[in-house]
């Protein structure tokens, strides 16, 4: 039977590689790798020659150059005499900063305002519908814009907080300021400090080194008190109370790593021109968050909405049915499942985000475009290097972003089936 | 005796009137708004805050001088009224600019009396589209949706009219050539022959056959410059040609990324997850400064049109994904019902499959449309003058330097106008589609 | 390639071929316009009008050369560039010059290949603070917040001033002039710094611009003027003496008024040569003899073009200050024409 089925034998002949649907594949293959390889040749010989003809040939020694420009808004330590390289990665920081900072605030609206979107409040369900239609049909680059000179004409100056009649007046117990250059937060200060763990790119201060150790001893005895309450009820039956125990074992030694170090906390005072102490976020951060995270909450709202009716409404009411309140319902029914459909939905709104993050460029909040395709690429010149390197660098953080979210997406599947 | 049933109704009772806190004005707030305890406090929170945000908007728009001449007349008159130093808004600036603002320098200003084109460019669009989203409407306005295509860059650009149609005739040319070297060779040496015929007459035939063309009969608009394209025509004219010039592409890349040929997937694949893994200002910022070193030194790239070219790109990807979507919801029967009828791929494709994908597909493209739209404002970052663009060139105006707010607020409307309508559109589509499917 | 192909050949303007060792007045006599590379909007220096059409103290030089090579101050096409692309625009031969304020560096005149003809005004950075901060000297500004506009040598030259004189700052980089002002006003910045002539046009268009005061300190020199691709000394040449053309024109008291009457010829042989009645430096530069008569009937001398876009009269309200002639007490000095 085999022989019947299999073709005939004959000598492989050139117009094979065009009707014999064995060998097409590999003839169109062919074909489209070579067109684009020679586009891509092409390209990036025109590239070359013009590049030599200008004299500035492709090379990344610029970045070890002294950057000369100032940043403030900066989780490293930098100054002015650095080079760009550090300025770049002041910059990538930056990035990660608004965007990590953006996420966890849109998530948290979003699903707050995805909850009250379907909520049988009708004013409040218009009012969440008439906030998504506002926000998400303008561009987000406006958004930026206004809010940022929301903030510098609402919130008061640094000025208004001096002298005997004030116009302004510091939060919760004189350890915050609201201004319109920034909030300054309270900072975490040790009387007896242990000094800085030099890692090369970057100091990690060893009072936090030493607090995350003690956290981890903690947490790490707490687990194994459980095992032990776990074994002893297998054994007996009776589970030994770890509640109180536990919550000993992570506290105490983290007060007494505390106490020993000195803590205190070191609130922002005003010196000078500005408040002095303290934690900064710059107004620039402020303003590109708020706007990032309205515009981004709007998409995100409408998937928790869309996974939220996406469930069938049988569950709900059989949920109802076993006698488990609205708010249970929401959180051990539904939500679990609706989760599979908000999730892709989530990643790619992180993604968007991310990339929105690059238009901090236009209110000057020093982030990778503003750094690297920003001030560098205008003192260097090295356009070619710096836009590579820019989307580069990008494209690394969407992949990973992708990577981390569709291990997370496939975990909870797995989990739910 | 027998009675031991006291009472039997026989006939119906009237029906009652629903409780007055159940019907009306009073039970629909009882039941929307006021429902539970928490319901009300959040009512009356909601109220509060609305109040909050409408008692300091609504007196600064309302109260706004439309008729002044700078913005330093505009605070003269607004101290001539208010003697406390209140201000709003002074709107004068948009009756003063907003022809600059909506049809930009080239069609407001320079060329007074052009309104007419963007519009009827507009229209034409809109026209080109109704046989798409209508499906009942004659076939034959189809011929109308190739002709915007064409119709639509002379509006804009102006020049003669022959060099649009010639480029048509090219492209009707390589057409025939495919056919007849499909129908004579192979399909497969037909894509690659009529990209070289379309190639060979674009670079060598066109322009002396449109100026020939054009010395005979001289069709000519008055010719508008590129970087005079601004204002809302150009964000529009952005978003319409990367739509339309992403869509081929998009089909191909959403086709490769589908294929089970190893190299074009991974090709195909590849260039979506770049494109769409850095930021729309890092590809203007190719167009706008590296585009020039990839092509040769003789090839000067207008700006307007180096950021269209890489707009489409970045708009084919995410278009792409969404008709890899429409390709991966249709039933595996379909494919399976073509394959059995000894359809070649791309036969298949195009009678059966690409039919059915991209119409699921609509309202997906429908909102990348508005994404690339309110994208297109970006473009004010590398110096173009969209809205954004013209707002900072009005305010470099010693008339109106220092306004803010009036200039943001008009575009932001206009915007929202044009965004606003176009996603309704996109959802009642989709409705309409999804009845049609199930 | 094929799309920018179809959407070149679909705007025939956008595709031009441009020669790249061509003479720079060749491709613009046959292109019968000049490509003028000017700002997106800088008060004063280039601005759209509600009609759309240029205007300011660049685009009159930008004036004068149409005027100069065309008999037409119209042919000129104005470019608007950000100060990031405009030197690629002018090394990809987009535009012929740049009237941008552009400050002339070593490293942009040797590294970027371009070549920096002439300085059309003298700035230097400056500082503006409302007047109740009680500061009256830059050396006050210990630890005060520092709006400046990104993408320019501003922030370098703050930087090395404030390293210089052992003081920190908060900069707070934004990306335009209009946010820089917003934020200065509203207080979210204590000192604004630009261009000293950019500092004037800001505090004129500030809602009280009397309550506050532009610091005595310069802190760096900002030499602007045009600037042309290396290696086309000729039309490097026509540039720098159009514009020493005009200065020049002050110099000798020839105005847009009386030109007409002053190139039938003078007993002055400087006037003579400079307006064309005497010698022949116009054919020397590949113009004709009259270039510069023509250009200053067009717009009129350096100091008429000052005063009618930025000078005192307008309500930039620039005093003259370095840009006065040398006679005066200012920089502004022309090579002789002969």
């Amino acid at each position: 039977m085999s022989d019947m089925t299999s073709p005939p034998k004959q000598s492989f002949k050139f117009s094979m590689l065009l009707y014999d649907s064995r060998y097409r594949g590999i003839t169109i293959q062919i074909f489209v790798l070579v067109m684009v390889l020679g586009s891509l040749g092409w390209l990036a010989g025109n590239a070359a020659t013009n590049l030599a003809a200008l004299g500035k040939p492709l090379r990344f020694d610029f970045l070890g150059d002294t950057a000369s420009y100032d940043i403030s808004q900066r989780l490293i330590d930098y100054k002015s005499t650095d080079s760009h390289g550090r300025a770049v990665l002041v910059g990538l920081l930056n990035t990660l900063l608004v965007a990590f900072m953006g996420c966890v605030a849109a998530t948290i609206l979003g699903v707050i305002g995805g909850v009250l979107r379907l909520s049988n409040n009708w004013l409040v369900s218009r009012l969440v519908a008439v906030y998504v239609e506002i926000f998400r049909n303008i561009p987000v680059l406006l958004w930026i814009f206004v809010c940022m000179f929301t903030i510098t004409a609402i919130a008061p100056q640094p000025r208004d907080f001096r002298g005997d009649n004030a116009t302004a007046s510091m939060l919760l117990n004189d350890s915050v300021a609201v201004t319109n250059r920034g909030i300054y937060l309270p900072e975490p200060l040790f009387s007896r400090p242990l000094g800085d763990l030099n890692l090369g790119i970057f100091n990690m201060s060893i009072e936090l080194l030493v607090l995350l150790v003690v956290l981890f001893g903690g947490v790490y005895a707490a687990r194994w008190n459980n095992a032990r309450a776990n074994r002893i009820q297998v054994e007996t039956g009776d589970r030994p109370d770890t509640t109180w125990a536990n919550v000993a074992i992570i506290v105490v030694p983290l007060l007494a790593a505390l106490l020993a170090m000195g803590f205190h906390i070191g609130k922002p005072e005003l010196k000078g021109f500005n408040f002095k102490g303290g934690v900064n976020m710059s107004a620039p951060l402020i303003g590109l968050w708020l706007g990032l995270t309205l515009y981004t909450t709007t998409y995100i709202i409408e998937a928790v909405r869309s996974g939220i009716q996406s469930v069938s409404k049988g569950q709900s009411e059989a949920a109802f049915a076993l006698g488990l309140r609205p708010g249970r319902t929401m959180s051990l029914v539904i939500l679990p499942q609706a989760l599979r459909v908000i999730i892709p939905q989530l990643i790619s709104q992180y993604l968007n985000l991310t990339k929105n993050s690059s238009l901090a460029v236009a209110i000057g909040y020093m982030d990778l475009v503003s750094t690297l395709g920003g001030i560098t690429l205008n003192q260097t010149g090295r356009e070619m290097e710096a836009i590579l390197m820019l989307m580069a660098i990008y494209l690394t953080i969407s992949l990973l972003i992708s990577a981390g979210m569709n291990w997370y997406n496939t975990r909870v599947k797995l989990v739910e089936r | 005796m027998s009675n031991t049933l006291s009472f039997v109704r026989t006939e119906m009772l009237p029906q009652k009137t629903p409780p007055a806190s159940s019907v009306g004005l009073q039970g629909w707030l009882r039941e929307n708004l006021f429902s539970s305890v928490g319901n009300s406090i959040l009512t009356l929170l909601t109220l509060g805050f609305l109040a909050l945000i409408l008692s300091n908007i609504l007196p600064w728009v309302l109260f706004g001088i439309w008729d002044a001449g700078s913005l330093t007349e505009c605070r003269a008159m607004f101290a001539e009224r208010y003697a406390d130093g209140r201000e709003y808004a002074c709107w004068a600036v948009v009756t003063d600019r907003w022809d600059q603002l909506i049809f930009g320098y080239s069609f407001g200003n320079l060329h007074e009396g052009l309104y007419w084109r963007p519009i009827v460019g507009l229209a034409l669009i809109l026209l080109a589209l109704s046989p798409i989203l209508y499906p009942n409407l004659p076939r034959g306005l189809y011929i109308a949706t190739a002709a915007s295509i064409f119709l639509y860059p002379w509006l804009i650009w102006g020049g003669s009219i022959w060099g649009p149609l010639t480029l048509a005739l090219c492209i009707i040319a390589a057409v025939f050539a495919y056919r007849a070297v499909a129908k004579e060779v192979s399909s497969l040496i037909a894509i690659p022959a009529s990209l070289l015929v379309l190639g060979v007459l674009v670079f060598f035939a066109m322009s002396p056959v449109s100026s020939g063309l054009n010395a005979v009969a001289p069709i000519e608009l008055q010719p508008v410059p590129s970087r005079e394209i601004s204002g809302f025509v150009l964000s529009i004219t952005i978003g319409i040609v990367a739509i339309v010039a992403s869509l081929p592409i998009a089909v191909f890349l959403a086709l490769g990324r589908q294929s089970n040929l190893f190299i074009v997937n991974k090709l195909s694949t590849g260039f979506i997850e770049i494109i769409r893994g850095v930021p729309l200002i890092t590809l203007i910022f190719v167009a706008t400064i590296l585009l020039k070193y990839f092509l040769p030194s003789s090839v000067n790239l207008d700006p307007v049109v180096a950021v269209m070219v890489l707009v489409t790109l970045f708009t084919a990807a995410y278009i792409a994904e969404v008709i890899r979507g429409g390709l991966a919801a249709l039933p595996k029967g379909q494919y399976e019902a073509a394959d059995a009828l000894g359809l070649t791929y791309w036969q298949a494709q195009r009678q059966i499959i690409l039919p059915q994908a991209l119409k699921i597909s609509i309202p997906g493209i429908v909102s990348n449309f508005i994404s690339v739209f309110k994208d297109t404002t970006l473009v004010s970052i590398v110096a173009l003058n969209d809205p954004l663009g013209i707002s900072n060139a009005i305010r470099s105006n010693s008339d109106w330097n220092g306004i803010v707010w009036e200039l943001y607020g008009f575009i932001a409307i206009v915007f929202w106008i044009f965004c606003f309508s176009m996603s309704r559109y996109s959802m009642s589509l989709e409705r309409k589609l999804q009845t049609g499917h199930r | 390639m094929n799309k920018s192909v179809f959407l070149g050949a679909l705007t025939v303007a956008g595709l031009a071929a441009v020669g790249a060792s061509a003479s720079t007045l060749d491709d613009i006599k046959a292109r019968g316009k000049i490509n003028c590379g000017v700002t997106e909007g800088t008060l004063g220096f280039s601005s759209r009008d509600a009609e759309g059409k240029h205007g300011g103290f660049d685009v009159e030089f930008c004036r004068a050369l149409g005027a100069a090579i065309f008999n037409d101050t119209e042919a000129v096409e104005y470019v608007e560039l950000s100060s990031k692309n405009r030197f690629t625009a002018l090394s990809a031969g987009q535009v012929d010059l740049l009237y941008r304020t552009t400050t002339w560096t070593f490293s942009r005149d040797v590294d970027l290949k371009t070549t920096f003809v002439g300085i059309n005004y003298y700035d230097g950075q400056g500082f503006m603070v409302p007047k109740d901060l009680g500061v009256a000297s830059a050396k006050e500004l210990e630890g005060a917040t520092v709006c400046i506009e990104t993408g320019t040598t501003t922030e370098l030259n703050l930087a090395d001033f404030f390293r210089a004189n052992g003081m920190t700052y908060e900069p707070l980089p934004v990306g335009g002039t209009t946010e820089a002002k917003a934020f200065f006003e509203e207080g979210a910045c204590d000192v604004y710094t630009t261009d000293a002539s950019a500092l004037a046009g800001v505090r004129a268009s500030l809602k009280a611009p009397d309550s506050y005061i532009i610091l005595p300190e310069i802190v760096s020199k900002e030499p602007l003027g045009p600037t042309v691709r290396h290696g086309d000394d000729q039309w490097a040449d026509i540039v720098r003496w159009v514009q020493n053309a005009l200065v020049a024109a002050e110099e000798h008291g020839v105005t847009s008024a009386n030109v007409a009457e002053l190139s039938k010829g003078t007993e002055n042989p400087s006037i003579n040569r400079l307006l064309g009645a005497e010698g022949s430096l116009g054919e020397m530069l590949g113009l004709d003899n009259d270039y510069a008569a023509r250009a200053i009937a067009a717009v009129g001398n350096y100091g008429e073009i000052f005063e009618k876009t930025i000078g005192e009269s307008t309500p930039i309200g620039l005093p003259r200050g370095l840009n006065a002639l040398w006679t005066e007490g200012g920089l502004q000095y022309s090579p002789p024409f002969r």
